[in-house]
């Protein structure tokens, strides 16, 4: 996509709205949804990885350091991540905020 | 020039797809379309038309096995009518926003309760905001003429749409009529092959019919209806294109004897050409009179129909349907409005008769014109006059 969706206008859209570009719904960035964002205290994370197999979004992944992080462009803000975090690392904040 | 045979209408609409040659036809039975499917399903069964024939178990399973195979560019078409057609409904919204190029003949049918397979337009006004390119007909001929033409305009690649042929249940699906058909090879030369520009093909893949969040919806609405609306042009392109081949012409609105005429009468469907015999006894009775029939539907041939009407004193609105609660006959609230801000325009008397398949004679359509110029000139509380209803 040339242009993100908040730039196209009715006449760049393909016929019947076709998906033309396989594998575009990476560019979707539905991370737009999120009402609160994860917070990280890195201090006491164990690098388990619990965090990211149970992310419905699978947009946790490892930072250079090896923490578990997740990618804000995708995340929605379930919270699901901070609920399993054994060690208390994720915490949620609402995004006023 | 193919020679002229008598046949009955629907085994002339299934003539008429076979001479289109169809790739898919996806369809359930229902009276009074029956005929149309079943001739077809004949046809396949016989080897006269190489087709794919899915006999499915619903008309919205029908409507969707269309939408699949319009999808790999299959020229596609259908038949329906009345509750088969509301079975249909989400699906026909979705034909249409997804451009695939469909073609359905509808035999216009009554809707239930109580059950009536008679003919009245209350499934096409049920299905009027469903953005389809929508054309009646009037007779057998044109209804076959029509169909050869929906496909050349829906598959045209400035248009790309799904279209709807509109013939009047049993008034015209269930009689004999002389029909001239085209040579296959002079329907060959009208109608190119299908090449729908984005195919599914696992070589090359896309994605139909995805979601659409808030940010892009009204963008993908706007374009469908800018997209509806010049496909007028196209159309009467094609109408022209079909002139110039069969010397049989076809316009968004049509006149009769209107030139001089101070109250016209308008119909849509099979019954113009019976309200066109009143419109002939009156006149050579003296009355200035005469008839506008709308045939374009949707996109709505705004210009034309205030042409047609731009000199009259009195138009009256004859309905096959009733919009309850409303403002009167579905059409002629939107030629209403159609008309509402020009300068100079008719008084419109709007009726609703004909409903389930109730005849309206000669001598009804007098009735109909006299009472409307009667209204027209004294008033009334009603919104409109139903006609033909015991009291």
């Amino acid at each position: 996509m040339a242009k993100s969706e908040g730039q196209l206008t009715w006449k760049d859209l393909e016929i019947g709205l076709i998906v033309t570009e396989p594998g575009n719904a990476s560019q979707y960035q539905t991370g737009y949804w999120r009402s609160q964002r994860p917070t990280y205290d890195f201090n006491r994370c164990i690098k388990c990885g619990i965090c990211q197999l149970f992310c419905p979004e699978g947009c946790i992944e490892q930072n250079p350091e090896g923490y578990f992080e997740a990618n804000l462009f995708y995340c929605k803000g379930c919270g699901i991540c901070a609920r399993e975090c054994w060690t208390k690392v994720v915490g949620m904040v609402d995004e006023e905020e | 020039m193919g020679k002229k045979v008598g046949i009955e209408v629907s085994l002339a609409v299934a003539e008429a797809a076979k001479l289109a040659n169809v790739d898919v036809v996806a369809a359930y039975p229902i009276t009074p379309q029956t005929h149309i499917v079943e001739h077809l399903a004949e046809l396949v069964a016989d080897g006269e038309l190489d087709a794919q024939y899915i006999p499915v178990e619903s008309e919205h399973s029908a409507m969707s096995a269309c939408l699949g195979a319009s999808a790999v560019g299959a020229r596609t078409f259908t038949a329906t009518a009345g509750q088969g057609l509301e079975l249909m409904h989400e699906v026909l919204y979705v034909a249409s926003s997804m451009q695939l190029p469909v073609v359905m003949a509808v035999a216009n049918r009554a809707l239930s309760a109580p059950l009536s397979v008679w003919g009245d337009h209350s499934d096409v006004m049920a299905v009027r905001d469903t953005g389809w390119i929508q054309i009646f007909v009037e007779n057998g001929q044109e209804a076959v003429d029509n169909v050869l033409c929906a496909f050349r305009i829906g598959e045209d690649k400035r248009v790309l749409l799904p279209v709807m042929i509109h013939l009047d249940g049993f008034h015209l699906s269930h009689v004999i009529e002389p029909i001239v058909f085209p040579e296959q090879s002079e329907v060959d030369q009208f109608l190119p092959p299908n090449q729908y520009p984005f195919p599914l093909d696992p070589s090359k893949p896309v994605t139909m019919g995805d979601f659409g969040p808030p940010i892009i919806y009204s963008e993908a609405k706007w374009a469908q209806e800018v997209n509806l609306r010049a496909s007028k042009e196209v159309i009467l392109q094609v109408w022209k294109e079909f002139g110039r081949l069969f010397k049989r012409y076809y316009s968004p609105v049509e006149s009769y004897c209107t030139e001089d005429a101070d109250v016209l009468l308008l119909t849509m469907g099979s019954f113009g050409e019976t309200a066109a015999i009143a419109i002939d006894r009156m006149r050579e009775k003296g009355k200035s009179v005469g008839q506008v029939k709308l045939r374009l539907w949707r996109p709505f041939p705004f210009e034309e129909i205030r042409q047609a009407v731009k000199n009259a004193e009195v138009l009256i609105v004859l309905d096959r349907a009733l919009s309850f609660g409303g403002p009167g006959g579905p059409v002629c609230s939107e030629i209403r409005s159609a008309l509402y801000g020009q300068d100079k325009r008719p008084k419109i008397v709007s009726f609703v008769g004909g409903l389930g398949g109730r005849d309206i004679t000669v001598d009804g359509f007098e009735k109909i014109i006299n009472k409307g110029i009667e209204i027209s000139q004294k008033g009334s509380e009603r919104e409109f006059e139903i006609f033909g209803v015991r009291e």
